[in-house]
């Protein structure tokens, strides 16, 4: 296999369960994400997601294995990993337009204030801000406006990796929608790779190209890679109407509801690598007739 | 009356009560017994005839309030200067041991926060060292420095770097981690780390550490001026009531008071300037 452009190579991550030994998050969990890919890994809480996107962010360092991006380990954090946290992290001393040009200003130090200021403010615009409410704290502005800042934040550093903890995780399904479309606006077009948590299937499905899915922890595996087989781009309206709209959604409600508990708690023989058996589900073209209507199929 | 806002409510009743205590104050001392008549010899040796023993009433130290303040800064010899230079000399002090103590609290507050080792190495030394009341180190500091303008600094500076090194460590361990990983996946170096991000959030109670300590000086060097003598309004207290000039100790104790309140006000607002709501 070619090497990705984000290799997670055998990852392993213990914690000590606080009676004196020790408990495993996941281990020996390996897989790939290409270049300008939008990725997305549902999983029941507490399966360790968070924890593999900040040894992705370098935030934290796995018990073992390693993660490379461009053939380059991953030591520590970088201004080429862009991250949007779980709870925004908006500095709040700082104006949402000061929270987004205190990112470009690390990212390109060489620019002048003006340049920043324009490139920032052109970024809050594409996620729908603009107006006063750039000039407003955190605390004045409305949770989805929050996240949005937080987007652009991310974006505007145009960093080669993306890494999103359930972004809309605390956003009502209204404003959750639109926020989608503004990040898909911000994200195509550019050669950028997307890796996003997200407890929504709907909204993995709206956004990935590939889902990842993980079974339940401790032991945790990242289980399957279920390839969204939906054309781009996508509106929320009519992608239901796609032929493998529901067939990919069946095999995730029935991955999370049933699969994720039979498949968790496996310790791993010794020295065996975990990849994600890849899921290709396409009733677009000719099948097999005597498929089941969950049409997978292992490659 | 209902219409009334709160705070026009408050300020009626505040200015009721004061009237209301400088009346009950003003009709309480008895009218001076100037003795009329024949003193006896011992009279004359304790003083009756004089005006001067008994508790001023308001009217008094609002008469004395207005030729002080009116002419604040004159200065007619060592033991008669205007209350403005007495208090001048006592902010200097202040201001001077403060800053002092700022510049080392705040720095080795900000080590203390970021490192566990320096915490748990400085903690018995700051424990120890805490509830010594300030006037305590006055003697050896005279007998070290000897200079009593210093020692009296010296103690400011004693008093006024605990709040500031305690709040400044308890500020910036409290920073939020998802602030600090922020600052680290824009990859800022730790100064700037320091300054644009621990420094704005720990600040709310790195000033709340300032401005008790700023109290607590204000409270120390009037007692402090008392032993070292020479100038400042601690000085001025003692020697009126050398003078039994009662008028004066009244007044300048109100002077006390307000300079506290002023002091406590600016950092009051400083406060205001850096908080942030989360
Ligand atoms: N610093 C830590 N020390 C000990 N255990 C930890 C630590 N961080 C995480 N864990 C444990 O690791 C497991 C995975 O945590 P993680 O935060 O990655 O879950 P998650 O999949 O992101 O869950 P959620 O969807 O609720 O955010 C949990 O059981 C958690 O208790
Ligand atoms: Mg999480």
């Amino acid at each position: 296999m070619a090497k990705s452009f984000l290799s997670i190579e055998r990852l392993t991550q213990k914690y000590p369960d606080g009676k004196g030994g020790e408990f495993t998050v996941f281990e020996n969990a390996s897989f790939g994400i290409e270049k300008g890919e939008f990725v997305c890994i549902l999983g029941h809480s507490g399966c360790g997601k968070s924890t593999i996107m900040n040894i992705l962010a370098g935030l934290s360092e796995p018990t073992l294995g390693v993660v490379k991006m461009d053939g380059l380990e991953v030591s520590g954090p970088s201004l080429d990993r862009g991250v949007v946290f779980q709870n925004y992290s908006l500095l709040p001393w700082l104006t949402a337009l000061k929270n987004v040009t205190f990112g470009v200003a690390a990212r390109f130090p060489n620019w002048t204030k003006q340049q920043v200021e324009d490139h920032s403010i052109a970024f809050l615009n594409k996620v729908g801000l603009s107006g006063d409410s750039i000039h407003r704290k955190p605390s004045q502005l409305s949770g989805g406006m929050r996240q949005r800042v937080s987007i652009a934040r991310a974006f505007a550093n145009e960093p080669k990796l993306l890494l999103l903890d359930e972004p809309f995780g605390a956003l009502d399904a209204l404003t959750r929608g639109t926020i989608q479309e503004e990040l898909l606006k911000v994200w195509s077009g550019t050669d950028q790779t997307v890796f996003m948590i997200t407890h929504d299937i709907d909204e993995a499905i709206l956004l990935a190209d590939r889902i990842l899915l993980m079974t339940n922890g401790p032991l945790a595996r990242v289980a399957e890679s279920v390839e969204i087989t939906i054309p781009r781009p996508r509106v929320r309206t009519e992608i239901v109407e796609n032929a493998n709209y529901y067939a990919i959604r069946n095999h995730l409600v029935q991955f999370l509801g049933k699969r994720s508990a039979e498949l968790a708690g496996q310790p791993s023989v010794a020295g065996e690598t975990h990849s994600p058996e890849k899921i290709h589900i396409d009733k677009t073209v000719g099948m097999v007739g005597n498929q089941p209507l969950l049409q997978a199929v292992k490659t | 009356m209902e219409t009334m806002s709160e705070n026009k409510r408050a300020a009626i009743w505040s200015f009721t009560l004061l009237l209301v205590s400088l009346l009950v104050w003003e009709f309480s001392i008895p009218t001076q017994q100037v003795a009329t008549g024949e003193l006896t010899e011992y009279e004359i040796l304790i003083g009756a005839g004089t005006a001067k023993a008994g508790v001023p009433p308001p009217s008094e130290v609002i008469v004395k309030a207005w030729e002080e303040l009116s002419n604040p800064f004159y200065d007619a010899g060592p033991n008669d200067k205007g209350i403005g230079i007495q208090i001048g000399y006592s902010i200097y002090r202040v201001l001077a041991g403060y800053f002092l103590a700022a510049l080392i609290a705040i720095p080795l507050g900000f080590l203390i926060g970021m490192s566990s080792v320096a915490y748990k190495a400085l903690n018995p030394f700051i424990q120890i060292l805490r509830p010594i009341s300030p006037l305590a180190w006055m003697p050896l500091a005279l007998f070290i420095i000897q200079d009593s303008e210093a020692s009296a600094i010296f103690v400011i500076f004693i008093c006024s770097i605990w709040p500031m090194l305690l709040n400044t460590a308890f500020g910036v361990a409290g920073v939020r981690e998802d602030w600090v990983n922020v600052a680290r996946t824009h990859e800022l170096s730790a100064l700037r780390t320091a300054f644009t991000v621990v420094l704005p959030a720990a600040a709310p109670t790195i000033v709340t550490g300032m401005r008790i300590s700023i109290g607590i000086a204000w409270l120390v060097i009037v007692a402090a001026e008392m032993l070292v003598g020479g100038t400042g309004i601690g000085y001025y207290v003692w020697n009126e009531w050398n003078n039994l000039d009662l008028t004066s100790v009244i007044f300048s104790i109100f002077m006390i008071g307000v300079v506290g309140m002023l002091l406590d006000a600016a950092f009051g607002l400083l406060q205001r300037r850096v908080a942030y709501v989360e």
